[in-house]
C-alpha cells in the first residue's frame, strides 16, 4: 500500500484533486471564523451583484451568498461522507455474505443486489426521501440505499478469490472462526480496492444530494448548494450569480474527489490499471 | 430455435425483477408515514372523507396485509396506477400523456451521448497520449463532475438571456400556430438545451468506456494475427477492432437507461419540458406520493425492457453468446 501511495503522489492529476480538496477542507474549517453568523441570516440588501461588499453578490433575500457557499460545503461533504461510509458497511456485509458462505446465500445476496443495480436510482432516491420527509440522515439514506450495490459486488468478487488462497484456507484450518476469518484476515485485503471505489462514490453522493436539494428535497433547515441553486433560479434572468457560483463550487469539488479517486485506483488496483 | 429459446430464457429471468419491483413500490407505500389511503390521495387533506373510506375499500386497506397486496397486484396487472386527486386525472392516462415529450428528450440525448461518444473514444484511443487524447479526457472529467441542471442553468444565461439564440424552456412556441417543417424546426429549437444537459454525462461515460475498450482490444492475439496477414491498421481498427470494442459500450448503455431517467426529471424541471420529470416535480412539491410511486414503476419496469432488448440485440450480434 506504501508503494501505492508513493504511485498516487506521482500523479499530477492526483494531486490537483487534493489541492482543491484540501482547500474545501480549510474553507469547511474556517467557515465558523469568516462567517460566524447563521447563513440563513440577512444581511444586507437583496440581488446585490458580485465584486461590492460581499463578494459573491446577494441572494433574493439578502443573504451572502459566499457565506450560503461556505456553509453548504460542510453539508455536502457531511452528506457526501456519510452516505458513501453508510454504503461500505452495507455492501460490505453483504458482497462478505455472499463471498464467504457461497452457494445459496452468494445467489441470493446477489440476485438482490443486482435488482438494486437496476432499479432507476435517482428515483427510487428521491422517494425514499420523499416517505421519510427531508432531512439530512433521510438523505444520507437515500444515497447509501443507492450506492451500497457496487460495493457489494466489489466485495464478494475479492471475497471469492481470497478464499481459495492459502492463508485463508490456512487460518480455517487452524480454527479459526468465521468472523476471525472475514475481520482480521479478509477484510483488511480488500480495504485498498474498496477505498479506492468508496472515494469516487462521494462524487456521486455530493451529486446525487445537489441533484436531490434542488428538486426542493434537501433539509430545509440546513443550507445546501443544491438549494441555494434552487432558489436563485427563479432570478436567474436578473442574477445569474446566485445559480453560478454554488455550481462551480459542486463542480470543482466533485472534480477533486474523482481525480483522487482516479490517483488512487490507479495506484492501488494495479490490476484496474489499464481501465 | 436457438433464438427462441434465449428470448424465453430471458423473459423469465425479467419476471422476478418485475416482482421485486411491486413487492418494493408495495413496501414503500406502507412505509410512509400515515394511512395508506393518505398517501394514495395523494396527502391533499383535501379528500373528503368519503373518497378516503372510497379509496381504502376500493385498495381493501380494511383488509390483511397479504390481502391487500393481492389486491395491488390485480390493480397494476389491470394498468389501475391509482387517482391522483392533485391533478384530478387517472395516474396511469397522467403517465401515458407525457411519455412523448420525454422519449422524444431521451432518445435524443441518449442517441447523441452514444454516438458522440463513441466517435470521441475512438479519436482518444487511435491517438493514445496525444493532445486530442488529453483534451477528450479532460473535457470527459469535467462533464462527470458537472450537476446536469447547472450545466442547463448556465446555458439558459448564456444562449437564451444573453445572446438571445435559444428559447428559455418550453416544448414549443405557444400559440405560434407552426405547421410541418416549420414546428419540427419550433420543437429542435427547444429540444437542443435540455438534450445537451441530460446527455453530456453519459457522452463522457460513453467516450471513456469506448477508449478503454478500444485499448484492451488492440492488444488481443487476433489484432497481431490481423497485422501479420498485411492488413491496414486502418481496415484492422474498422473491421475487427471497432465491433468488439462496441459490445461492453452497448450493454452499459443499456444499464445506464434507468440513469437517465432520473436525469430527465432534474433537467425537465429547469427547462420546463412538459414530459414525466416535470410531472415528477410537480408531485414532489404537492407530496403527491402515489404518482412518484407510479413513475418508479413504470420507469423499473421500462429498465427491465430495455435492457432485454439489449441483452436480445447482444445475442444476435454475438454468435458466441451461450444461454
Amino acid at each position: 500500500m506504501r508503494a501505492g501511495f508513493a504511485r498516487f503522489a506521482r500523479n499530477r492529476m492526483a494531486l490537483f484533486g487534493a489541492a482543491v480538496l484540501l482547500c474545501l477542507f480549510l474553507l469547511v474549517v474556517l467557515t465558523p471564523v469568516i462567517y460566524p453568523d447563521d447563513p440563513f441570516k440577512l444581511v444586507g440588501p437583496a440581488l446585490q451583484p458580485p465584486g461590492g461588499r460581499f463578494l459573491l453578490g446577494t441572494d433574493t433575500l439578502g443573504r451572502d451568498v459566499a457565506a450560503e457557499i461556505a456553509y453548504g460545503a460542510r453539508t455536502s461533504l457531511i452528506i457526501g461522507v456519510g452516505a458513501t461510509l453508510a454504503a461500505i458497511v452495507f455492501g460490505a456485509v453483504v458482497g462478505g455474505m455472499a463471498g464467504y458462505y457461497r452457494g445459496m446465500t452468494e445467489t441470493v445476496l446477489m440476485r438482490i443486489t443486482e435488482f438494486f443495480q437496476t432499479i432507476p436510482a435517482f428515483i427510487f432516491a428521491l422517494l425514499i426521501v420523499a416517505i421519510l420527509s427531508p432531512s439530512v440522515s433521510s438523505e444520507i439514506i437515500a444515497i447509501a440505499a443507492v450506492s451500497w450495490p457496487s460495493i457489494a459486488r466489489l466485495v464478494r468478487g475479492e471475497f471469492v478469490s481470497l478464499g481459495g488462497r492459502e492463508f485463508v484456507q490456512a487460518c480455517a484450518g487452524l480454527g479459526a472462526s468465521d468472523a476471525r476469518i472475514i475481520f482480521n484476515h479478509m477484510l483488511p485485503n480488500c480495504a485498498s480496492s474498496v477505498i479506492a471505489v468508496g472515494s469516487l462514490l462521494i462524487g456521486t453522493a455530493i451529486l446525487l444530494e445537489a441533484g436531490l436539494a434542488f428538486l426542493g428535497l434537501g433539509d430545509p433547515n440546513v443550507m445546501s448548494w443544491g438549494l441555494i441553486i434552487s432558489a436563485g433560479r427563479a432570478v436567474l434572468r436578473s442574477a445569474w450569480w446566485i445559480c453560478t457560483f454554488p455550481g462551480i463550487a459542486i463542480l470543482l469539488t466533485v472534480l477533486g474527489i474523482n481525480l483522487i479517486g482516479d490517483g488512487l485506483n490507479e495506484a492501488l488496483n494495479p490490476r484496474l490499471r489499464e481501465r | 430455435m436457438r433464438f427462441a429459446r434465449y428470448v424465453g430464457y430471458r423473459l423469465l429471468t425479467a419476471l422476478p425483477v418485475i416482482c421485486g419491483i411491486i413487492v418494493l413500490n408495495f413496501l414503500l407505500i406502507h412505509l410512509a408515514p400515515g394511512d395508506a389511503a393518505s398517501v394514495l390521495a395523494g396527502e391533499s387533506g383535501a379528500a373528503t372523507p368519503e373518497y378516503m373510506d372510497e379509496l381504502r375499500h376500493k385498495f381493501g386497506l380494511d383488509q390483511s396485509l397479504g390481502m391487500q397486496f393481492l389486491t395491488y397486484v390485480s390493480n397494476l396487472a389491470h394498468f389501475n396506477l391509482g387517482y391522483s386527486y392533485r391533478n384530478d386525472a387517472d395516474v396511469s392516462s397522467l403517465i401515458l400523456e407525457r411519455l412523448g415529450p420525454t422519449s422524444l428528450l431521451m432518445l435524443t440525448a441518449f442517441g447523441t451521448a452514444l454516438a458522440l461518444g463513441i466517435i470521441l473514444g475512438l479519436v482518444a484511443a487511435t491517438g493514445r497520449n496525444s493532445w486530442r487524447d488529453n483534451v477528450i479526457s479532460l473535457i470527459s472529467l469535467v462533464a462527470y463532475a458537472t450537476p446536469g441542471f447547472w450545466l442547463g442553468l448556465m446555458m439558459i444565461v448564456i444562449f437564451s438571456i444573453g445572446l438571445g439564440w435559444l428559447p428559455t424552456s418550453g416544448f414549443d412556441t405557444v400559440g405560434a400556430g407552426h405547421e410541418g417543417w416549420a414546428e419540427v424546426w419550433d420543437i429542435g429549437r427547444h429540444l437542443v438545451m435540455p438534450a445537451v444537459s441530460l446527455a453530456l454525462f453519459y457522452l463522457a461515460l460513453y467516450a471513456r468506456l469506448m477508449r478503454a475498450s478500444i485499448l484492451e482490444q488492440t492488444g488481443m492475439d487476433y489484432v497481431t494475427t490481423a497485422r501479420a496477414k498485411g492488413q491496414t491498421e486502418r481496415r484492422i481498427m474498422t473491421g475487427h477492432v471497432l465491433r468488439n470494442a462496441l459490445l461492453p459500450v452497448v450493454t452499459l448503455a443499456g444499464v445506464q437507461a434507468g440513469n437517465l431517467i432520473g436525469g430527465s426529471i432534474v433537467v425537465e424541471t429547469v427547462f420546463g419540458w412538459p414530459g414525466i420529470g416535470t410531472l415528477a416535480f410537480n408531485a414532489l412539491q404537492s407530496r403527491d406520493l402515489n404518482l412518484i410511486l407510479a413513475i418508479f414503476f413504470i420507469s423499473a419496469c421500462l429498465v427491465v425492457v430495455i435492457n432485454l432488448a439489449v441483452d436480445v440485440i447482444y445475442f444476435m450480434l454475438d454468435p458466441r453468446m451461450e444461454i
